[in-house]
């Protein structure tokens, strides 16, 4: 790396040398600053447009009264803090987001084991089949799932009927709509930590598991000592941006239970669409989703910063 | 600390390679052996099976007077060095040391009294608060080595330790390697694939070959002594020259002749011994250090030849010179100062008390 640049440097230098002078301009593009800039710049208007410009705009109409006519200041704001409901979908986003990203991550941290000591051979037949689930569209997924869970067909039920069991009513309860959508996430986002490991998992060099044995440790304690380790990066980094996915997931909630019953299952991205598009109030709507950000925030400091440590001293 | 024993020692992998073809070793407790030979021999193989890192296709391992054949490498109570050192990045060089201890619920007092005596006899007290990362390749050597030795195991296994160094570190790192051995003792069983390593450290040397061992014995017997023209090529460097010859009787004397009408008088004390094979095709062997100037001694049994030079290397200590007799590449050593050039012809002298002769069929050394 720091061989790499300082050849480039020496070779610019050479040339700045030998060729004569092209006014400002072309002096500036000598400049690797300069060119790491415009070649970046494609990228930042993209940012700048798709992503800063939207977010200070939802900020600017979360100020505004429902018909976006008045100035009405952190007005939405203090109304949302005075509704159970906001609260509730506070409560149920955390709820939603970090259950659902544990079991994603522990299911494809066994199941990235489990493909792991297959054989070469079939390892790729069993990866190619457990990653179904995410690269299928997700509204597809839930589709199906939804067909799965829905009251009057749901084939689980027909299941445990054929069991002697009682219905469950899976999207109709507070408790079980909770868990079903919390379930889906977990099916298809699952797959993706699953490869995710299984990659981190083959580049852990084999010849400190077998020092760890002569060492002494037995499996459990390899997984402890070696494989957690060696893998927290990963682990921090995949749970961190799948939390922020999942906090912001929208397709999952609105397909199963749109939010229902009695807005139990909102998260704060259906929330504010059942709120903005749905009643009519984009403000309301736009306050909702500018939640998510300092949440989100917090988790990206605190995770990355531990990501950069651990980076530093392992190398 | 422990003998060890290997009997009729197989490994068959899957695939069908068989790296290692039935071995027969006895080490005894406090011994240092290295086992040396061309790369893909079956060296690692045959460690890694001491070791319990592969399974044994057949045959027994003992150590310490246990069949460990079924024993999982923890239960083994050996150490191993590997040859990229395979330290856990994570931990701390004390961290590293202590792993094994800890996994076997030392005391931590102990555990600190035990890293602090091996960073002593390694000499990286400093350095035990650092990452590997943080370390350069001769230190994770030692910290490698520190492993093994706070464990105080039966067995120490080493495999190729000194491949991944630059070659003044190799040295040095040899002799801390010896001086180690001379103060901890434990029985060790080396893997190198480097002559010179093997005949320096070793009690004995164990030379294999193709999943086999060709020969066992002290490295001095080993150079003075080869059993097979293979130990004879491997120990020693430049290696030993292989002449084809013939045997002939000459004015009553048994004589080697080489062609290009060089003819060398066989010592009288080994007539009877090779008189039996005069109909044979034979190898004669010679290292370069046996074929020097005339004028160095007056020794006995020297016996000139007269060669043209093709090739002089001037070492400084020592000059090699190369030329052919009949086609085959010889190389001779000889003093700076004796005048060596090439493209002139030079008289050599045989030390033929140190010849070998060797049966081209069979390869072995008679
Ligand atoms: N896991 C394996 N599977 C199949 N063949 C192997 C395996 N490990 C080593 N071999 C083969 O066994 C032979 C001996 O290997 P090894 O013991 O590593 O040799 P070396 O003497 O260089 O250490 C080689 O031919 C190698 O290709
Ligand atoms: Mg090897």
């Amino acid at each position: 790396m720091a061989d790499g640049t300082a050849a480039l440097a020496q070779t610019g230098a050479a040339r700045s040398a030998a060729g004569p002078r092209r006014g400002g301009l072309h002096r500036m593009m000598r400049r690797q600053s300069t060119t790491a800039f415009l070649l970046c710049l494609p990228l930042l208007a993209l940012v700048l447009g798709l992503m800063i410009f939207p977010a200070f705009y939802a900020g600017w109409l979360a100020m505004l009264n429902k018909s976006m006519e008045r100035f009405v200041g952190l007005g939405n704001f203090t109304f949302l803090f005075r509704r159970e409901t906001f609260w509730n979908v506070v409560w149920q986003s955390c709820i939603f987001a970090i259950t659902a990203v544990f079991f994603k991550a522990l299911i494809g941290f066994i199941l990235a084991h489990l493909v792991h000591v297959l054989p070469a051979k079939g390892q790729r037949k069993w990866r190619g089949m457990l990653l179904v689930p995410w690269v299928m569209p997700l509204a597809i997924g839930t589709l199906a799932w939804w067909w799965l869970l829905d009251p009057s067909y749901s084939a689980f039920n027909w299941v445990i009927r054929a069991a002697g069991g009682e219905n469950i009513a899976w999207l109709g309860d507070t408790f079980w709509a909770r868990f079903s959508v919390i379930l889906v996430n977990v099916w298809y986002g699952a797959p993706f930590f699953m490869i995710m490991y299984l990659a981190a998992l083959k580049s852990v060099p084999e010849q400190l598991y077998e020092a760890a044995a002569i060492d002494g440790a037995n499996a459990w304690q390899k997984l402890w000592h070696i494989t957690l380790p060696m893998m927290r990066n990963i682990i921090s980094i995949t749970v961190l941006f799948s939390l922020i996915v999942t906090f912001a997931n929208f397709d999952i909630v609105r397909i199963l239970t749109n939010g229902g019953p009695r807005d139990t299952t909102h998260i704060f991205a259906t929330y504010s669409f059942a709120l903005g598009i749905g009643s009519g109030d984009i403000p309301l709507g736009a306050a909702v989703s500018l939640f998510m950000f300092p949440i989100l925030g917090v988790f990206a400091i605190f995770i990355l910063r531990g990501v950069r440590r651990r980076a530093d001293a392992m190398g | 600390m422990a003998e060890v024993s290997l009997r009729k020692v197989v490994k068959l992998f899957d695939g069908g390679v068989q790296a290692v073809r039935g071995i027969d070793l006895d080490i005894a407790d406090h011994e240092f052996v290295v086992l040396v030979g061309p790369s893909g021999c079956g060296k690692s193989t045959t460690l890694r099976m001491i070791a319990g890192l592969e399974e044994v296709s057949d045959g027994e391992i003992w150590i310490g007077g246990e069949m460990v054949n079924d024993i999982p490498p923890k239960d083994r109570d050996i150490a191993m060095v590997f040859q990229n050192y395979a330290l856990y990045p994570h931990m701390t060089v004390f961290e590293n040391m202590a792993f094994g201890l800890k996994l076997r619920h030392f005391p931590k007092d102990e555990i600190k009294r035990r890293v602090d005596r091996a960073a002593a006899i390694l000499s990286i007290g400093e350095l035990l608060e650092r990452k590997p990362k943080a370390l350069s390749g001769g230190q994770r050597q030692r910290v490698a080595m520190g492993r093994a030795i706070v464990r105080d195991p039966k067995v120490f296994l080493f495999d190729e330790p000194l491949s991944n160094l630059d070659a003044k570190l190799r040295v040095q790192m040899r002799t801390e390697i010896k001086k180690v051995h001379q103060a901890v003792k434990t029985t060790t069983i080396y893997v190198t694939h480097d002559q010179v390593e093997a005949m320096t450290l070793a009690d004995r040397v164990v030379v294999m070959n193709h999943g086999v061992i060709e020969q066992v014995g002290p490295p001095n017997e080993l150079y003075h002594h080869p059993a097979t023209i293979f130990v004879a090529g491997f120990i020693g460097s430049p290696a030993m020259n292989f002449i084809p010859a013939r045997l002939s009787n000459g004015a009553g004397a048994l004589r080697i002749e080489l062609g290009q009408g060089l003819s060398l008088p066989v010592p009288a004390d080994r007539t009877a011994r090779y008189a039996p094979h005069r109909n044979k095709k034979l190898l004669f062997g010679i290292r370069p250090e046996h074929l020097t100037e005339t004028t160095r001694t007056d020794k006995q049994n020297l016996a000139p030849i007269t060669v043209e030079l093709d090739v002089i290397e001037p070492m400084g200590m020592e000059t090699l010179v190369h030329f052919r007799i009949e086609g085959t590449p010889v190389c001779a050593r000889v003093d700076p100062a004796a005048g060596a050039q090439a493209g002139q012809p030079m008289t050599l002298a045989a030390h033929m008390d140190q010849m070998h002769l060797i049966d081209a069929d069979t390869g072995k050394v008679l």
